[in-house]
């Protein structure tokens, strides 16, 4: 038995999970008179977040990348249309533009409020983003420990109504703590980002009973902000019925980030489409799969 | 003197954001920045109004990669 099969030994729920909003759910997709389908089933690599639609269900976080030409590298790998990027003080030295990479490269830009410890100091960054970048998203981080990097849910609940306010669409950080996450669905967020694990410590999915809670009460977009740590992290944020997962440092520092960049879409495609397809309960004994009847007897 | 991103710099009297960018290379119509003053943000439409006070706290920020 893998580790995954033991962090993930739900209980059989009483109901089967939430019908996700999606695709191949049971039902027939609905048709228009002539019989052509009424809507597009969203397909396994569409997410969407607010009024937008993006061609893939990662989001990659460009930190961690050793060179801009390995993360211009990762990008098509990943198949993501949405990067975050973090402010910082302008540095007249350096070399190459991360803008023109991202520009280049055809994808849209998420600021981060990284390395922020109190709302006031993220609701500033916040803004100093929309200014730099022209858009009006933002990842919203308010850090409540150096040692862990957990978020401090006080300060990030204050950020993320004030920001709303302000007409942003904010994307926050979480902690994976499901009355949490639902009041920052309540102060009108366009998607919960819980953790799975603390940043950068590639752990996984510590508490997968805390994401399938989650789950169950949004119809938000829901994605899995950190932790992961490689492939199989991913396609179970997924199977978990998360929307998107995104991702930095498993793909930047791993020894191939190309590599990890494939695989981490492939897993995120896999674990969406084993999510609708519906898996079988868990058993403590045995099920044959071969029938009993019919049996030859020998003796 | 004032201090940009930190670096305690001599402006002329009544210099403005423009002013101050112009002390880091930088040109008036660069995108991809973001100007605070003393923690308040200023528009870049502002930039060639907004004077600065003798110890006046100029960010200069863009982005980088991160998380």
């Amino acid at each position: 038995m893998t580790d995954h099969d033991q962090t993930t030994a739900l209980p059989t729920p009483a109901a089967p999970p939430r019908p996700d909003r999606s695709p191949a759910a049971a039902a027939p997709a609905p048709t228009r008179p002539d019989g052509s389908p009424a809507a597009a089933a969203p397909a396994p690599d569409q997410l969407i977040i607010a009024d937008r639609t993006f061609g893939s269900r990662v989001i990659l976080g460009t930190g961690g990348f050793r060179t801009l030409e390995a993360l211009a590298a990762a990008i098509p790998a990943s198949g993501t249309e949405l990067v975050t990027v973090a402010l910082r003080r302008i540095d007249v030295e350096a070399r190459g533009s991360l803008l023109d990479v991202l520009k280049t490269a055809g994808v849209s830009v998420l600021p981060n409020t990284a390395g922020c410890y109190t709302a006031r100091d993220a609701i500033t960054t916040a803004r100093l983003a929309r200014e730099a970048l022209e858009t009006d998203w933002i990842k919203l981080e308010v850090i409540g420990d150096e040692r862990t990097l957990l978020p401090d849910p006080a300060e990030l609940l204050v950020a993320a109504e004030q920001l709303v306010d302000e007409g942003f669409v904010v994307l926050p950080y979480t902690s994976d703590d499901p009355v949490l996450a639902r009041r920052l669905a309540d102060v009108g967020c366009a998607a919960v980002m819980p953790l799975g694990s603390p940043i950068g410590s590639g752990m996984g999915i510590r508490n997968p009973y805390n994401l399938s809670l989650i789950r169950e009460q949004t119809d938000l977009p829901l994605i899995l902000d950190a932790g992961i740590g490689t492939a199989s992290d991913a396609a179970l944020a997924m199977e978990l019925g998360c929307d998107g997962v995104l991702c930095a440092s498993a793909i930047a520092r791993a020894e191939d980030p190309v590599a990890m960049a494939r695989a981490v879409a492939a897993a995120v495609q896999a674990g969406w489409l084993a999510r609708r397809a519906g898996r079988i309960p868990r058993r403590l004994y045995a099920q044959a799969s071969t029938t009993a009847e019919g049996l030859a007897e020998f003796t | 003197m004032i201090f940009i991103n930190g670096q305690p710099t001599d402006v002329e009297s009544g210099a403005t954001v423009t002013a101050a960018l112009e002390r880091l290379g930088i040109e008036p119509g660069a995108r991809g920045i973001a100007v605070a003053v003393d923690g308040e943000v200023v528009p870049r439409s502002c930039w060639t109004q907004r004077a600065l006070e003798p110890d006046s706290r100029v960010e200069v920020l863009t982005a980088i990669q991160g998380g």
